[in-house]
């Protein structure tokens, strides 16, 4: 006790004295410093599920919060928050939010190992934006999958898989947020955010002539324009579009089709796919799961 | 003898460099140098931070712990404070205050830095994110601090203030640099077929010891042993 007791005075003083001098410097930086946020910001980023993957196209959630803060960005724009994260964003806002339409990731080519072959043994990084960059990748069709599942790595969701039977990535649709990143980074511009309440989609990228097209892929679309003929929507959901005649890609109208599936049972290479019975599935799977809990 | 400024900087620098040859500050090098542009601006709040905190504490230590000597006054034995001048081998409050008043100077000064970032940065400060208020607890920056006003080549009170400002600046110059290295090798790694095992931190750890290794070439460098 002794020994403590000439130092308790000075050190408490110097303490003190610190504490006093900090205090006010921290007290008026704070004064010039000071930014004001908005408070609505820090709730909508906690709404935000903080995956940062920027499908609303903004940098990442707290960016996104700012924006609609700021007026600047929609609601419904975090797609895989889903329809709770817009209400509740609503909420915050105090705004109404119409209907939310989930989507989901498609990948469009059909190029398996079974359909298609490759030009070239590519022998380089096992990543499909390497192999694009070589002579336009090593897949016959210059429009095709290259295959090394860069979208699989880029999934911030593990919505995707690789299957080995095809050689083509697929995507896991219970787990699929459509984010978008796996069509960010696929360098061939196969994969594309399409609405989940249609089931009807071309599934091939190919501009290519018919005959070029079969020469390279069995279930490439020739643009031969049956899926026109076919459609029973009124100047018909399905466009064959291309630069010359003959060539081209056909298209599903997302507004007018009715996913009625007949362009894809009359296409005689199989290029459009139907997703109907697969959706249907999975719906019936969640209500089955629901149900017994 | 005294310590020149070049002698100073090269010491801080490279020879006894703080992440790789004192192995402080590793929290920063491996979580913020993911991207090249996020480490430069770690390391320069780092260089900010420990140039102001090397200065501050070299005073404090100076003029508030120790006690007055020719060289220098202490305040409170100027103004009349009753001061102990026994306990530990320097006297003063040294052997009470020194890391507790450490402590302060640098949790302000961080605090700080972090309201202008916010301010006049926001797009660095959401990118620095925890780590800007984890400089806090960098031990870099405490060790910088601490070294300074430990004895310098016989003279127990440490290094006098502009020289302790200029290695603490040093010091921070050298943990900017590991960081660049560090962000440059990470860039690549990120794009590299790396075994399953060693993916991510791993392999990351594997590179900062390598180059710790390299770094012990600067050993002596020029006879300098910091």
């Amino acid at each position: 006790m002794e020994e403590i007791l000439p130092y308790l005075g000075p050190a408490l003083a110097v303490l003190g004295v610190l504490a006093v001098v900090f205090g006010a410097v921290l007290a008026l930086a704070n004064r010039f410093f000071r930014v004001q946020v908005d408070p609505r910001q820090q709730e909508i980023e906690e709404a935000l599920p903080q995956t940062n993957c920027g499908a609303c196209g903004y940098g990442g959630c707290a960016a996104y919060a700012e924006a609609i803060v700021q007026g600047k960005a929609d609601c419904d724009l975090c797609l895989p928050g889903g329809p709770e994260t817009a209400c509740s964003i609503g909420e915050i806002m105090g705004k109404e939010i119409a209907e939310f339409k989930p989507k989901v990731a498609v990948v469009k080519c059909q190029g398996s190992f079974q359909t298609t072959f490759a030009r070239f043994r590519y022998v380089g990084e096992r990543d499909c934006r390497a192999a694009a960059a070589t002579q336009y990748g090593q897949t016959a069709c210059p429009y095709g999958c290259l295959g090394f599942g860069t979208c699989v790595w880029a999934c911030p969701f593990d919505a995707m898989v690789m299957d080995a039977e095809t050689g083509l990535p697929r995507v896991l649709e219970e787990k699929c947020t459509a984010c978008g990143t796996c069509a960010e980074v696929c360098p061939k511009n196969i994969i594309e955010i399409l609405p989940k309440d249609r089931y009807v989609h071309v599934l091939c990228r190919n501009q290519d002539p018919g005959r070029a097209t079969r020469q390279v892929c069995k279930v490439g679309c020739i643009a031969c324009r049956k899926c026109e003929k076919v459609c029973p929507v009124e100047g018909s959901a399905v466009h064959v579009t291309g630069n010359l005649a003959p060539a081209g890609l056909a298209a599903v109208d997302m507004e007018t089709c009715i996913s009625c599936g007949k362009c894809a049972q009359e296409c005689p290479v199989n290029a459009i796919g139907n997703f109907r019975k697969l959706r249907r599935e999975a719906k019936k799977q969640e209500a089955a799961e629901e149900a017994a809990a | 003898m005294e310590v020149g400024y070049v002698e100073l900087a090269i010491g801080s620098i490279l020879v006894s460099n703080f992440v790789l040859m004192k192995f402080l500050g590793l929290c920063p090098l491996l979580g913020v140098s993911k991207r090249t542009s996020d480490s430069v601006g770690m390391g320069l709040a780092v260089i900010f931070v420990m140039t102001l905190a090397s200065a501050v504490t070299a005073v404090l230590y100076r003029h508030v712990l120790l006690p007055g000597t020719a060289e220098h006054t202490n305040i409170l034995q100027a103004i009349g404070i009753p001061f102990p001048t026994g306990g530990g081998p320097t006297g003063g409050l040294v052997l009470v205050l020194k890391t507790i008043s450490y402590i302060l100077v640098i949790a302000a000064l961080v605090q700080f830095v972090e309201m202008v970032l916010k301010k006049s940065v926001p797009a660095l400060y959401r990118a620095l994110g925890i780590y800007l208020p984890l400089i806090t607890t960098n031990c870099a920056v405490m060790g910088v601090a601490l070294l300074n006003t430990t004895d310098w080549r016989g003279s127990a009170a440490g290094l006098p203030v502009h020289k302790a400002a200029f290695n603490g600046f040093c010091a921070g110059v050298g943990f900017l640099l590991v960081m660049l290295f560090m962000s440059g090798i990470r860039e690549r790694l990120a794009e590299s077929r790396v075994p399953r095992a060693l993916q991510g931190l791993p392999i990351a750890f594997i590179c900062a010891g390598l180059m710790a290794l390299a770094f012990m070439g600067f050993t002596k460098l020029f006879g300098i042993a910091v």
